[in-house]
C-alpha cells in the first residue's frame, strides 16, 4: 500500500525542496479553528502536519503545548473521536500526509487495532508516539502495518548506540530531535550538529528531518540545511495560544517565514 | 524484541527515546551492582548502621486481645531513620547514582517521606537533590518540605495538572530528559519504566525477609496475612516478595478509597482502574474512556496516585494477592485507633493497611497471625488529621 508521506518526499525531492512539517495542537481553540488552521498552513508551505491529540499528562512536552493541551481538554473537551472526525473532514479538502502525534495510553485504551483501522478510514497516514521507544515499538506495530499507517521513529542527541537499529527500522521519515529536553522554542543549542546528523546519514534509509526548538525562518534554514525538513511545533501552538480565534493570519505570516528560511537551506 | 521487565503482560519499557539510554544505562549497572559482593555489603551496613535496621516486629497484644481474631503483629518501619520505610530504596539508588558516577539526584515526592529519605541519603553521601513537589502536597505536608530544605535538596513545587503526586513524576521526567547525562532519577515507588520496578522492590524487600526471619523466631511458623498500604506500592512489594511463594500466605494490599471507591473522590487503582500505558508502564491506572489520566483524592498524599506498580497489577491478576479499599474515614479512625491502643502513630498511609486489618483480624482464628507492615510514622500528619476532625492547632 502506499502511504501520502513516501509521495509527498519524492515529490519534494523532485522539486529539490525540503519538508517544512508543522505541529498543531488539536482542540487549542476549538477543532473548528485546528481545521481552518491545518488548511492555512498547507496553503502557506507546510507540507506535512502532525494533529496533536490533546493527552492529561504529556511527559514529553514543554510547557507551550502542555497549555495548549490543556485549553484543549479543559475548555473545549477534546475527544479522540472529534479528532477523527475533523480528519474526515479534512480528507475532503486536502491530500497532504496528515499525522497523529500522540500518547501510547490514547491509542491503547481506544483499542489499537480500532485506532489503526480508524485511521485508515479517516486517511491518517502515520502516528508519532513520543512515550514510545523502539524496544517497545511492537505494541501497536502489526496494526499499524496492517493499516498502512507508518509509526514514525524517534533519534536524539542522547542515542548514541542507539542510531543504527532505529533508523535501520524507521518508516516514512525519521523524526530527529535536535537537543534532550522537551518540546519548546529555543534560543541556541548545544548539540553537536555535525556528528548527530553524519552519524544518521550513515545509517538511515528514508528522508529525515529535525524538530524541537526551531522557532522562527532562520532556525529552520540552519537547520534544515542538515536533512530533508525541519518539524516546528511550539511556535504554532504559541501563535494560535495567544492570538485563539484570530490566530491564523499570524499562523499564515509564520508559515510562510518558515518556508522562506527552510527553501534558503 | 525482547520484553523485558515483564510482569506478565505488565511492565515495561514506555518511555521517550531521550531517555532510553539512561534507563538502559541504570539497567546495566543495576544488573552489575545488584551481583557485586561489595555493593550489597555496603548497602547492608548502611541499612544497619544508618537506617537503624533490623525494624522491630512489634507483638502488637493489646489490639490481638481487642480484635479477638488473629495474633497481630506490626513491622515497624516507622521507627527507620527518616521514618519510613522510604530511607531503604533512597540508600540503594542514591549508593547506585555514586557508583554511576553521577553528580546530582532528582525525586519525586507524594507525602514528602521520599523525598525526605532522598534527601538525607543526598546529604549523607554529598550529592546534589531536587525534589519534585505537586503544590497541593507542599500545603499538605508544610513539614516535610521544611526538612527536605534543611537537609540541603531544593524542593521545587508543581503547579501542572492536580498539583499532586503524578504531576511531580510528570516534572522529575521532563527534568531527567533535559539533564540526562549529569542526573539520577531516583523514583520513589515500584513503578516507571523497568529497571524500576525490579530494583525499588529489590531495595525494599528486605521489609519481608526480616520480617519472616522475625516471625518464625517468635512463633515458629509463617503468618497468616500479611497486609500493608499501597500507593505506588513499594512498602507492600518489599513485605509481599518474600512471602509469594509461601501460598498459605494471604496477601491484602489497602488502596486509598478516599470519599469511597463508588465516588469520583478516591485513588483505589485495582479496584476501580482499567489497564493503559503511563509512567514508562503497562499496568493498571485509574482514566476515563479517552484514556485520560484520572484526578485522585485521597487523605493521604503518599498513596494519592492513579497508578500502581506493574508487579502488583500481576499479583492480582493472578489472585496472589487481594486488594481491598479503605476510606478516608476509615483510615482516620484508624489511625487513632493505633495511636489510642498501642501508642503508635501511624503514617496516615500506614493507617489504611491498620484500617484493613481491622476489618480481616476479627474475622480470623485465635491461633492465625497476621503481620501488619507499618510503613511510616505519623508526625507529619497530626496536622491534618486535626483538620480533619475540626480541630484548629492555631499552627
Amino acid at each position: 500500500m502506499s502511504n501520502r508521506i513516501d509521495e509527498k518526499f519524492k515529490q519534494l525531492k523532485a522539486q529539490n525542496k525540503k519538508a517544512l512539517i508543522t505541529y498543531i495542537a488539536a482542540g487549542d481553540g476549538g477543532l473548528d479553528l485546528t481545521e481552518k488552521a491545518v488548511l492555512e498552513m498547507e496553503k502557506n508551505g507546510a507540507d506535512i502536519i502532525e494533529i496533536g491529540v490533546p493527552f492529561s499528562d504529556p511527559i514529553a512536552e514543554g510547557k507551550v503545548i502542555q497549555e495548549a493541551s490543556l485549553r484543549s481538554l479543559r475548555d473545549h473537551h477534546t475527544t479522540l473521536k472529534a479528532v477523527f472526525a475533523m480528519v474526515e473532514k479534512l480528507r475532503k479538502q486536502t491530500d497532504m500526509p496528515l499525522l497523529l502525534m500522540l500518547y501510547a495510553n490514547t491509542i491503547f485504551r481506544s483499542g489499537t487495532d480500532a485506532f489503526f483501522d480508524k485511521c485508515r478510514e479517516v486517511g491518517i497516514d502515520g502516528v508519532i508516539v513520543p512515550d514510545l521507544p523502539f524496544e517497545e515499538h511492537d505494541e501497536f506495530q502489526e496494526a499499524a502495518e496492517r493499516n498502512a499507517v507508518y509509526n514514525i521513529s524517534l533519534v536524539t542527541p542522547a542515542s548514541t548506540g542507539r542510531i543504527e537499529k532505529i533508523a535501520s527500522a524507521a518508516q516514512g521519515f525519521l523524526y530527529c530531535v535536535s537537543s534532550v529536553g522537551v518540546t519548546g522554542m529555543r534560543d541556541k543549542f548545544s548539540t553537536d550538529f555535525d556528528a548527530f546528523f553524519s552519524e544518521i546519514a550513515k545509517y538511515s534509509k528514508i528522508p529525515y528531518c529535525v524538530g524541537f526548538g526551531i522557532r522562527n525562518g532562520e532556525a529552520a534554514q540552519k537547520m534544515g540545511s542538515y536533512c530533508d525538513g525541519v518539524i516546528v511545533g511550539s511556535a504554532v501552538v504559541n501563535q494560535i495560544g495567544e492570538y485563539q480565534q484570530e490566530a491564523l493570519p499570524h499562523v499564515a505570516a509564520l508559515c510562510q517565514e518558515l518556508r522562506r528560511g527552510l527553501d534558503k537551506a | 524484541m525482547s520484553k523485558i521487565g515483564r510482569f506478565g503482560d505488565f511492565g515495561g519499557q514506555y518511555v521517550p527515546e531521550t531517555v532510553m539510554n539512561a534507563v538502559s544505562e541504570l539497567q546495566e549497572a543495576y544488573e552489575k551492582y545488584s551481583k557485586d559482593p561489595e555493593f550489597l555489603k555496603e548497602l547492608q551496613d548502611l541499612y544497619h548502621n544508618y537506617a537503624f535496621r533490623p525494624s522491630l516486629l512489634y507483638y502488637a497484644d493489646k489490639m490481638t486481645k481487642d480484635l479477638g481474631g488473629a495474633k497481630i503483629y506490626i513491622k515497624r518501619e516507622d521507627l527507620n531513620h527518616t521514618g519510613s520505610h522510604k530511607i531503604n530504596n533512597a540508600l540503594g539508588q542514591v549508593l547506585l547514582a555514586k557508583k554511576m558516577g553521577k553528580k546530582r539526584v532528582i525525586a519525586e515526592t507524594g507525602a514528602g517521606q521520599h523525598g525526605v529519605a532522598t534527601a538525607t541519603v543526598c546529604a549523607y553521601f554529598d550529592m546534589e537533590c531536587e525534589v519534585y513537589m505537586g503544590r497541593e502536597d507542599m500545603e499538605r505536608q508544610a513539614l516535610n518540605v521544611y526538612r527536605m530544605e534543611l537537609l540541603g535538596a531544593k524542593v521545587t513545587g508543581v503547579d501542572s495538572g492536580t498539583a499532586t503526586l503524578k504531576d511531580a513524576i510528570n516534572e522529575a521526567m521532563r527534568d531527567w530528559a533535559t539533564n540526562i547525562a549529569t542526573t539520577f532519577y531516583c523514583i520513589g515507588s515500584v513503578m516507571g519504566p523497568h529497571p524500576y520496578p525490579t530494583m525499588v522492590r529489590d531495595f525494599q524487600k528486605i521489609i519481608g525477609e526480616e520480617a519472616k526471619q522475625q516471625i518464625l523466631e517468635a512463633e515458629g511458623r509463617l503468618p497468616d496475612c500479611v497486609v500493608a498500604c499501597v500507593g505506588g506500592g513499594s512498602n507492600a512489594m518489599g513485605i509481599f516478595y518474600d512471602f509469594i511463594p509461601d501460598t498459605s500466605v494471604r496477601l491484602v494490599g489497602a488502596e486509598a478509597g478516599g470519599k469511597g471507591a463508588d465516588t469520583e473522590f478516591h485513588a483505589a487503582t485495582l479496584t476501580k482502574g482499567d489497564l493503559g500505558i503511563f509512567h514508562g508502564m503497562k499496568s493498571v491506572f485509574l482514566q476515563n474512556d479517552e484514556g485520560q489520566i484520572a484526578p485522585v483524592f485521597s487523605i493521604s498524599a503518599g498513596l494519592d496516585y492513579p497508578g500502581i506498580g506493574p508487579e502488583h497489577a500481576y499479583l492480582h491478576q493472578t489472585g496472589r494477592a487481594d486488594y481491598i479499599s479503605i476510606t478516608d474515614e476509615e483510615a482516620v479512625q484508624a489511625f487513632e485507633y493505633l495511636s489510642r491502643t498501642e501508642g503508635i502513630i501511624p503514617a496516615v498511609e500506614s493507617a489504611h493497611a491498620v484500617a484493613a486489618a481491622l476489618k480481616i483480624a476479627p474475622t480470623m482464628q485465635k491461633d492465625q497471625i497476621m503481620i501488619i507492615n507499618l510503613s511510616g510514622r505519623g508526625d507529619k500528619d497530626v496536622q491534618q488529621i486535626a483538620r480533619y476532625r475540626g480541630v484548629n492547632l492555631n499552627v
